[in-house]
C-alpha cells in the first residue's frame, strides 16, 4: 500500500491539455454517426437509452394510473395489455440490458485498463446500429398497433393466438440480441488483449471484472434466446410445429429456452451495476474495496451459477419435481455471492473517509434496495412458497427491487460519478443528493406495497380487479410512489443538461478518485491518454488517513 | 375501497396455509434481521466515518479471511436450511394423497369449465366440500392458464396438450377468490370467479340436486337467480349500452319506441315476446344481438324472469345472493368483509367499458368462446 497517489502518466500534459478532446474533435453529424471512438459511441448509447427509459417510464405511468381504480375504466383491456407489454419490452430489451454496459462500460472499460479503444471499434459502432435498428423495430411494432404477448412472449399465446405485432417486435429483440453479443465479445477481447503494461488481472478495477463477467453471459446466453425467438416467428408465420401442442409442439419447451437466457440476463442487467457500486463506494470512502478477490470472483460465480437456475421460473409449470429441487438448491446458493458483495461493500466503508456526494447516496440507496430485492428472492427460491407467490405482485415487486433498485440506482450512481469525466462539467451536487433521497423514498413507496398485495394474492398483468377491491389501497400507494419516482427521474435530466452549459469546469479528478480514468483529462482526448500508461500501483490505492486533508479541501470547494 | 386489510395476508382456508405461512414468516424474520443489521451498519459507518469526523481510522483492514468465511458460511447454511424446508412444502403440494376426490378443470379463453365426478358442471365457480382432499386434473384448450386460489396458497399452470394436477384440502367454509394467474389475452382479468367451500352435507345436497340448492324462492328471487344464471346481466346492466343492450331496470310500464317508429307499452306480453323473440320489436337505436330464447325457457322460467323484471330488475346484494346459493355460509362471508367480491359496487363505474361478469353462468362461457373464435 503506497501512501501517495502515483501517476503512471506524465502530469505535464494533463495539466496543460491540448484544445481538442473527444467531444470537440469533430462537430459534424457524420463525425458522430460514423465514429469509432468508444467514448462517442457511449454518448450515442446514453442518448438512446435515456429516450427509451423515458418512453418505458411513460408506459409505466399509464399502468399505474389505470390500477388506482379497481374498475379499469381508463383503458380498454386490449390497450392495457399492449401498454404493459410495451413497458416490459422497452425497459428490459432497450434499457436495462444496455444501460450500464453499453454506456458506462463502453466509456470506461478502455480508460480503466489504459487502452486507446475497445478491441473492435467498428464492431462497437455496429452494435449501436443494431441496437438502433432493434429500438426502431420495437417502436414501430408498438406504434402500429402494439404487441400484447407480454415481454416474456409465452407460447402458444405469442405464437398462435395473439393477433398483434409479435413477429415485428421479436425481430427487433433478435437484433438487439446481436447488439448485446457484439458488446460482450468486444469486452472480453479488450480485457484479455488490451490491458496496459502492469495492469495485471488483480489490478483490474471491479467495474472491469463485472463487465467481463457480463460479457461472458452476453456471449453465451444471447444466442439461445435469439434462436428461441426465431422459432416463435417461424411457428407464427409458417405454422412450423415447435411450441404449440395443436401443431405437435411443446409449450413448456419455450419456457425452458426463454429462461435459459432470460434468467442470466438478469445478471447482465445487474452485474455491471455491482461494478459501479464497487467503484463508487471505494472512491467515496477513500478506501480500497474490502475483500477485492472475493468481490471479483463472486461476479464470475454469479455468471456461472446464473446459467443453472432458469427452472426456478417454472416451479408451477409442470416441470418434474426433481428438476425443480435442483433448480431451487442452486438458486439458494446463488444468493451467497450476492451476499458476499453486500457484506464486503459494507466493510469497505468501515474506517473510510466517507464523502456523501450524490453518487455515494445512490450507492447507499442501491445497497438498501438490493438487500430487499435479493432477500425477497429467497421467498421465491423456496419452492413451496413460490407456488403461492409466483406471478403475483410479489414477483413484480421483487424484480423491480432488483432491476430498478439494482440496475437503475447503479446506473444513476455511475452516471453521476463519471459525468464530470464524460463532459468535463460539474453538476449541482446539492440538488443531486436530495434527488437521490427522493428517488429512494419514491421507489420504496411504489414497490413495497406490491409485496403486500402480492402476498395477498393479487395477480400480475390484471387490467382491473373490481371483484377484489381489497387490493386498491396498495395500488393507490404504488401510484403515489410512482409519481414521486417520476419526478426523481425528470429532475436529473434538467440539472445534468444544465451542467453542460453552465456547469463549472470539473478538472481531471473532481472527486479525488483513484484509477486510470481519472488520470487523463476531462473530457479525455480521442486517444484517451497522452502517453501509454504504465501501471505500477495497486488498484484502489486509497489511504483514508492521508487523504483526510485533501478531502477537506474538496469540501471547501463546495462539492 | 377497503382500508382495513389487517393482518395483511390472504385468508387461510386450506391445509397448506399453515405450513406456507410459517415458512413465509420465517424467511421474513430472517430477511428483516439480515437487512436491518446490514443496512444499520451502512448507515452507522456513513455517519461515523463521514469526511471530517474525528473517528479513529488507524490500521484499516482490507482482507480478512476469517470474516469472509463467516459471511460465506452463515448464508450458505441458512440457504440450505430454507431450501430443504421449501422443498418439503413443495413435495406436499405436488403429491396428492391417495383417494382424493377428483374434479376436472378445463381452462379456455377466458373461463374455467369445471366438472364434478357425478357430472355436475359449473363455470368460473368451484364448489368443494370442507375437510375433504380434492384433486384437480386440469388441461387447457388454447393457451396456458394458471389456476390460482390465494386463500388455499395453491396455484398451478393449466397447459394445452398435457394434464397437470393440483390438490388441496379446504378447511374453512366460505367464498374465496379464484384467479387465472397466467396472462392469457384480452380478458385475462375476467377469467376467474370464486371457490365456494361448503359443509359436506350442503355439498352432497348441491351435487345431488344438479348443482342447485333446494329452497323455496319467491318468483322474484327465482327470477333473479335465473337472470344471473343465464347471464342476462352480462349485457343488461344498470345503464343503457347502445347499440348493444338497454338496461332493464324499471322497464315495466314504460313506453318503448321500436325502430320502425311504433310505440309500445312495456307490459307483460311485450316483455315476454322480447325475451323469446328479441328481434320482433327492436328498440330504436339498438341492433339485434340477443339470442332467441323461444323453446329455450319453460313458461315457469319466463314467468320468474317476468316477476324479476317487473320488480325493477334490481340486483340484491351479492352477499345475500351468495348466501341464497350456499346456506350456512353467510356468517363466514360477512365475517370476512375484505374478501367479499362486491362486484356490483363497481358495475356502474364500468358501464362504459366492455360489459363483463365473473358469474358462474354458462353464457359467460358462450360469450368468451365467441370472442375467442373472433380472435382466432
Amino acid at each position: 500500500m503506497s501512501t501517495t497517489v502515483k501517476t503512471p502518466i506524465s502530469t505535464d500534459d494533463a495539466a496543460h491539455p491540448p484544445k481538442l478532446n473527444y467531444l470537440t474533435n469533430g462537430h459534424s453529424l457524420r463525425s458522430w454517426l460514423l465514429t469509432e471512438d468508444h467514448k462517442r459511441i457511449a454518448i450515442l448509447y446514453l442518448i438512446s437509452v435515456s429516450f427509451f427509459f423515458m418512453l418505458g417510464g411513460a408506459f409505466a405511468g399509464m399502468i399505474r394510473w389505470e390500477l388506482t381504480s379497481p374498475a379499469g375504466n381508463f383503458l380498454e383491456s386490449d390497450t392495457y395489455n399492449r401498454v404493459f407489454t410495451a413497458h416490459g419490452a422497452i425497459m428490459v430489451f432497450l434499457f436495462l440490458l444496455v444501460a450500464v454496459p453499453a454506456v458506462l462500460g463502453n466509456f470506461l472499460v478502455p480508460l480503466m485498463i489504459g487502452a486507446r479503444d475497445l478491441a473492435f471499434p467498428r464492431i462497437n459502432l455496429l452494435s449501436w446500429y443494431l441496437y438502433t435498428a432493434a429500438g426502431t423495430l420495437i417502436l414501430i411494432s408498438v406504434v402500429s398497433g402494439g404487441v400484447d404477448a407480454g415481454w416474456t412472449f409465452y407460447t402458444p399465446y405469442s405464437s398462435l393466438y395473439s393477433n398483434s405485432n409479435v413477429s415485428l417486435c421479436l425481430v427487433g429483440v433478435f437484433l438487439g440480441g446481436f447488439s448485446s453479443i457484439t458488446t460482450g465479445v468486444n469486452f472480453i477481447a479488450t480485457v484479455h488483449r488490451m490491458r496496459a503494461p502492469g495492469m495485471t488481472w488483480f489490478r483490474l478495477p471491479l467495474f472491469v471484472w463485472a463487465n467481463y463477467a457480463t460479457g461472458i453471459i452476453m456471449m453465451l446466453g444471447t444466442p439461445v434466446v435469439a434462436i428461441t425467438l426465431l422459432c416463435v416467428i417461424f411457428e407464427r408465420t409458417f405454422q412450423l410445429p415447435i411450441f404449440s401442442p395443436e401443431l405437435g409442439g411443446d409449450p413448456i419447451l419455450f419456457q425452458h429456452m426463454f429462461w435459459f437466457y432470460s434468467h442470466p440476463a438478469v445478471y447482465i442487467m445487474v452485474l455491471p451495476s455491482f461494478g459501479v457500486i464497487s467503484e463508487v463506494i471505494s472512491a467515496f470512502s477513500r478506501k480500497r474495496v474490502f475483500g477485492y478477490h472475493f468481490v471479483a470472483f463472486s461476479s464470475l460465480a454469479i455468471a456461472f451459477l446464473g446459467f443453472l437456475v432458469w427452472g426456478h421460473h417454472m416451479f408451477v409449470s409442470s416441470q418434474s419435481m426433481y428438476q425443480g429441487v435442483a433448480f431451487s438448491l442452486i438458486t439458494f446458493l446463488l444468493a451467497v455471492p450476492s451476499a458476499i458483495k453486500i457484506f464486503n461493500w459494507t466493510a469497505t466503508m468501515a474506517k473510510g473517509n466517507i464523502h456523501l456526494n450524490s453518487p455515494m447516496i445512490y450507492a447507499i440507496g442501491f445497497m438498501g434496495l438490493f438487500l430487499i430485492g435479493g432477500l425477497t428472492g429467497l421467498f421465491l427460491a423456496a419452492m413451496g412458497l413460490d407456488v403461492h407467490l409466483t406471478a403475483t405482485y410479489f414477483i413484480v415487486a421483487h424484480f423491480h427491487y432488483v432491476m430498478v433498485g439494482g440496475t437503475v440506482m447503479g446506473f444513476m450512481a455511475g452516471l453521476h460519478f463519471w459525468w464530470p469525466k464524460m463532459t468535463g462539467r460539474l453538476f449541482n451536487d446539492n440538488i443531486a443528493k436530495w434527488n437521490a433521497v427522493v428517488v429512494f423514498l419514491g421507489f420504496n413507496l411504489t414497490f413495497f406495497p406490491q409485496f403486500i398485495s402480492g402476498w395477498m394474492g393479487m395477480p400480475r398483468r390484471y387490467h382491473y380487479y373490481y371483484f377484489a377491491p381489497e387490493y386498491q389501497i396498495y395500488n393507490i400507494l404504488s401510484t403515489m410512489g410512482a409519481t414521486v419516482l417520476g419526478v426523481g427521474f425528470v429532475v436529473p435530466v434538467i440539472y445534468l443538461i444544465k451542467s453542460l452549459f453552465t456547469g463549472e469546469k470539473s478538472g481531471d479528478n473532481p472527486w479525488g478518485a483513484h484509477g486510470l480514468e481519472w488520470q487523463t483529462t476531462s473530457p479525455p482526448p480521442t486517444e484517451n491518454f497522452y502517453y501509454s500508461p504504465i501501471v505500477t500501483d495497486d488498484v484502489y490505492d486509497y489511504d483514508p488517513v492521508a487523504e483526510h486533508e485533501a478531502s477537506r479541501e474538496l469540501g471547501a470547494r463546495g462539492h | 375501497m377497503n382500508l382495513a386489510n389487517y393482518p395483511f395476508s390472504p385468508p387461510a382456508a386450506s391445509n397448506f396455509a399453515g405450513e406456507m405461512d410459517l415458512l413465509f414468516y420465517s424467511i421474513l424474520g430472517m430477511s428483516v434481521v439480515f437487512a436491518v443489521i446490514t443496512f444499520a451498519y451502512v448507515i452507522f459507518y456513513a455517519i461515523k466515518y463521514r469526511a471530517g469526523s474525528s473517528a479513529d481510522r488507524s490500521s484499516p483492514v482490507y482482507e480478512n479471511m476469517k470474516l469472509e468465511l463467516i459471511w460465506i458460511g452463515v448464508p450458505t447454511v441458512l440457504a440450505i436450511g430454507f431450501f430443504i424446508w421449501g422443498a418439503k412444502v413443495y413435495a406436499d403440494v405436488r403429491i396428492p394423497p391417495k383417494g382424493a376426490k377428483e374434479i376436472y378443470v378445463v381452462g379456455k379463453q377466458w373461463m374455467w369449465h369445471i366438472q364434478h365426478p357425478n357430472g355436475v358442471r359449473e363455470n368460473n365457480t368451484l364448489h368443494v366440500p370442507v375437510d375433504t382432499d380434492i384433486k384437480l386434473t386440469m388441461i387447457a384448450q388454447d393457451v396456458i392458464h394458471a389456476f390460482y386460489i390465494p386463500a388455499f396458497r395453491v396455484q398451478f399452470m393449466v397447459v394445452p396438450g398435457r394434464y397437470t394436477q393440483m390438490w388441496f384440502r379446504p378447511t374453512v367454509v366460505g367464498k374465496y377468490h379464484l384467479f387465472c394467474n397466467m396472462y392469457c389475452g384480452t380478458q385475462h382479468s375476467e377469467m376467474g370467479g370464486s371457490v365456494i367451500v361448503m359443509s359436506k352435507r350442503d355439498y352432497a345436497e348441491w351435487l345431488s340436486n344438479n348443482g342447485e340448492m333446494r329452497q323455496n324462492l319467491s318468483p322474484t328471487q327465482a327470477g333473479e337467480k335465473l337472470f344471473n344464471k343465464i347471464g342476462c346481466g352480462n349485457c343488461h346492466g344498470p345503464v343503457d349500452l347502445p347499440p348493444r343492450s338497454p338496461s332493464l331496470m324499471g322497464l315495466y310500464g314504460k313506453t318503448r319506441e321500436a325502430d320502425n317508429g311504433q310505440r309500445y307499452i312495456a307490459d307483460e306480453s311485450y316483455i315476454r315476446e322480447s325475451i323469446l323473440r328479441p328481434g320482433e320489436k327492436m328498440l330504436k337505436g339498438y341492433s339485434n344481438t340477443m339470442p332467441v330464447y323461444d323453446k329455450q325457457l319453460s313458461e315457469e322460467e319466463v314467468m320468474a324472469l317476468m316477476a324479476y323484471i317487473k320488480a325493477g330488475a334490481l340486483p340484491s346484494l351479492p352477499a345475500k345472493n351468495m348466501a341464497a346459493g350456499v346456506p350456512g355460509t353467510e356468517a363466514q362471508v360477512n365475517g370476512k368483509a375484505g374478501l367479499n367480491s362486491n362486484a356490483l359496487e363497481f358495475t356502474s363505474e364500468r358501464a362504459d367499458a366492455t360489459a363483463t361478469s365473473r358469474g358462474n353462468d354458462l353464457s359467460v362461457g358462450a360469450m368468451a368462446a365467441e370472442k375467442g373464435d373472433q380472435k382466432r
